[in-house]
Order: C-alpha cells, then structure tokens, then sequence
C-alpha cells in the first residue's frame, strides 16, 4: 500500500463524496416528497391521481436508474431539454425513489387500524386533525424501516452518476486506476469513502427502529 | 429520416435485443448459482454456532452496505490486478453478482425458515416425524409460499442491477444503442430519444410481469 499516494488523493475522494451526497441528499428528499403526494392519492383514492401515481410507481420501479439517467441525459436533449449532469442525478434519483418510498409510506398507511380513525372521528376530529394527530404519527414509525432501506437503496444507487459525467466516487476511482494503475489504493478508498458515507446512515435507522419498537409500535 | 425509424433500420432492433440477452444471461446465470448457494448460506445463518453466524453476518452487511458497482470495480479492476487472472467483464459481472445474489438469496431464505411459527416444528414432531419429514412435510411447504414471492422480487432486482456492467465495458444493450446513435448521427440526430427511450420499456416489459407475479402469489398465499 503506498500512503503517499493515498494522502495524496485522498482530497479528490472527498470532493467527490461531498458531491454525491448533495446530489444524493437532495434527490432522496424529493423522493420523499414524491412518495407522500402518490402515497396520499393512492390512500384517499383520488380519482385520475390515483392512476397516475399507480402508473408512474410501475415504470419506475420496473427500470434500472442507469437506463433512467441515459434516457435523461442523452435522449430528452433531442426533444429540445438540456439538463445540467447534477439536475440529471436528481431527477433521477427523485424518479426511481419516488415509487420506492411512496409503497413504503403506503403500507404505513394502511397499516393504521380503523377502529383509530374511527374513535378519532368520533372525538370530533375532522379528516385532516384525524391525518394530522393520528394516522400520520403511527404509520410514519410503520413505515420508518422501509423508509431506512430506501434511503440506503437510493445512496447506493447514487454510484452510476458517472454515467452522466458526474465526478463522483466511481468517477475518481476509475480515473486514479486509469492514469497511475494504483489500484489497491484507489479500490481501498473507494469501499472507505462509501463505509463512511452508508454505514452511518444504517446505523441510525436501525437504532432509531429499535427505539420504535421499544414505545411499542 | 426520423428518429424512430433508426430503431427498425436494417437488423437494429435484432442487435438492441441481443445486447438485452447479454445482460439477462449475466442475471439468469447469476441468480442460478445464488439460489444454489443462498440455501446453503441461509441454513448456515439458521445454525447455533454463534461464530458462524457472526461470519455470515458480517458478509451480507458488507455486501449490502457496498453499492454493487464498487463490488464490480474490486473484482473487474483489483482482483485482475492482484491476481493476475484475466477476467472478462462478463465473468467479474457473474462472480460480483453471484456474491450479492447469495447474501440477498441466503437472508431470504433465513427469514422464511424463520417466519415458521415453532410450534409447527414441535407439532410435526409430536406426530412422529423425523427431521427430515418435518423439514419435507411441515416446514418447507409454509416456508417456500415466502420465499418464492420473494425471490422473484430478488431477480428482477438482479435483472435491473446488471445494467451497470456497461460501465465496465461489456457490450451490452445500453453500449449497443450508442453505437447505433453514433452510426446514424448524422442522418437521424434524435435517434437518442427513440433508442434510449425503446430501451427503458425493454427493461420494464421484462420486469413488470414478474412483480406482478410475485404480487399476486404473495397474495395468493396470504389468503390461504
């Protein structure tokens, strides 16, 4: 293992972790977003939105991101719209995770029983107190677990924006082997640098799962 | 000449679907061997040997926590290097997602097991079956309607995943619509659209009816 050149290059790895999880970060939030709104129309069975959401859920789950991040980046140009590489990876990543977290907060929602909104409507709540103070907080802590696991599943997903030019982690590690062939080196901080970034993140899902479960959700 | 027509010149839709196969092969090939070694992995993680299961931990949370591209990029660029052995893509697709397949397989497996109540277990043998018809008359019959919904989801995943193994070279169906891009550029300039465009409903008429398939045994299943 030759240290000089990992501290050497060690900035670029950082560099580049900084840039996947900003683009990571943001295309996982407007994922959540995604999959609340279709999440919402599929619970309160919204006409027409409904079906929108179902079929968008369908095509999005049924197809590779890097299929998803050609299409964007090399083929909506010819239709006459230029997307930036960052705006590709986050639209990308907002339309595969959309359907992910959108099932998974659907299954919290349903798993709410109705017995509560019942006993909530019978208190005098109207729809949106019932939403608001009782089956959001209970199928939030359902859904926690699955939304963990989608929040894992999406950063690493994340590793085929070089596809789209993007200089991440792949990017630089392809890169360092291609010009100095340093590659235990190169290989090494690449595995590190994703440790660092999902291990953290695994970590505190599952912490924050086991202290729902201890409140007894 | 438009774009879509790019897609049905000559022999072009013969040559995206061959570069289709190759990524399928690389999943059907990988998902064979996982199943395989997913059982044995997964009776492994079911034994009360404590450091046996730690061993077997510790490999399926590396493997799930390394995005599969660095997997791919440790066998197709560092094993090469470090042993010498000239691999083909191909084959460092296969090892790479044959290794993920069976941590995924073998976990699957553990949890279906599992999901049997124990006291299935301890009525069968109430009844007088050995071992082996407890695991062949009870047990297996519950745990494989939990397994196999699951496995089906696993193998599209497998089959979406594959997609990567342009980004280390093999000529696969996404490297094959560049090349057809590239050669009409200048008689069909938005061939980009229509290609890319065909390829991401190839990959979706092959993985919607499989989920569809696992959703409606998973329900079939629950309702018995």
């Amino acid at each position: 293992m030759d240290w000089s050149f990992i501290t050497r290059y060690s900035p670029l790895y950082v560099k580049a972790a900084v840039l996947t999880l900003t683009i990571g970060a943001v295309g996982i939030v407007l994922a959540a977003v995604v999959g609340l709104l279709c999440a919402f129309a599929k619970y309160y069975r919204v006409p027409v939105l409904r079906q929108i959401a179902a079929a968008y859920t369908e095509l999005s789950r049924n197809t590779p991101l890097i299929v998803q991040l050609f299409f964007l980046y090399f083929g909506l140009p010819k239709a006459g719209i230029v997307l930036s590489s960052e705006a590709c990876g986050i639209i990308g990543l907002a339309f595969l995770g959309g359907s992910y977290m959108s099932e998974s907060f659907l299954s919290g929602l349903e798993s709410v029983k109705k017995g509560q909104i019942e006993s909530a409507e019978s208190l005098g709540l109207n729809g949106r107190q019932v939403m608001r103070y009782v089956v959001f907080p209970q199928a939030a802590a359902v859904s926690l677990p699955a939304v963990g696991a989608n929040v894992i599943f999406l950063l690493k997903e994340t590793s085929v924006f070089s596809a789209v030019s993007l200089a991440d982690l792949m990017y630089v590690a392809k890169d360092l082997i291609g010009m100095y062939y340093n590659t235990e080196e190169a290989l090494t901080m690449l595995v590190i640098a994703y440790l660092i970034i999902i291990l953290p993140v695994s970590l505190i899902f599952s912490f924050a799962e086991r202290r729902m479960r201890r409140a007894g959700v | 000449m438009q774009g879509y027509e790019v897609l049905f010149q000559g022999n072009n839709f013969l040559r995206l679907l061959g570069g289709l196969w190759v990524t399928i092969r690389i999943s059907l090939i990988s998902i064979a061997l996982s199943l395989v070694l997913g059982i044995f992995l997964g009776a492994a993680m079911r034994m009360k040997n404590k450091a046996v299961r730690a061993v077997c931990r510790s490999y399926l949370e590396f493997v799930r926590i390394m995005p599969q591209l660095v997997l791919l990029f440790i066998v197709f660029f560092g094993i090469v290097k470090a042993t010498g052995l000239n691999l083909s893509g191909e084959v460092s697709a296969v090892i790479v997602f044959t290794v993920w397949g069976t941590a995924e397989t073998g976990d699957l497996v553990r949890g279906a097991f599992d999901s049997v109540p124990k006291h299935q277990y301890e009525s069968a043998q109430a009844l007088g079956l050995d071992r082996f018809g407890v695991y062949r008359y009870v047990i297996l019959p519950q745990a494989v309607r939990i397994l196999i919904p699951n496995l089906i989801n696993l193998s599209t995943r497998m089959i979406k995943t594959t997609a990567f193994v342009s980004l280390i070279g093999v000529t696969e169906v996404l490297k094959v619509g560049k090349q057809i891009i590239d050669a009409n550029r200048y008689d069909a300039p938005d061939a980009a659209l229509w290609v890319y465009g065909a390829i991401f409903f190839m990959y979706f008429i092959i993985c919607f009816p499989l989920s569809l398939f696992s959703r409606k045994l998973a329900k079939k299943y629950k309702q018995n």
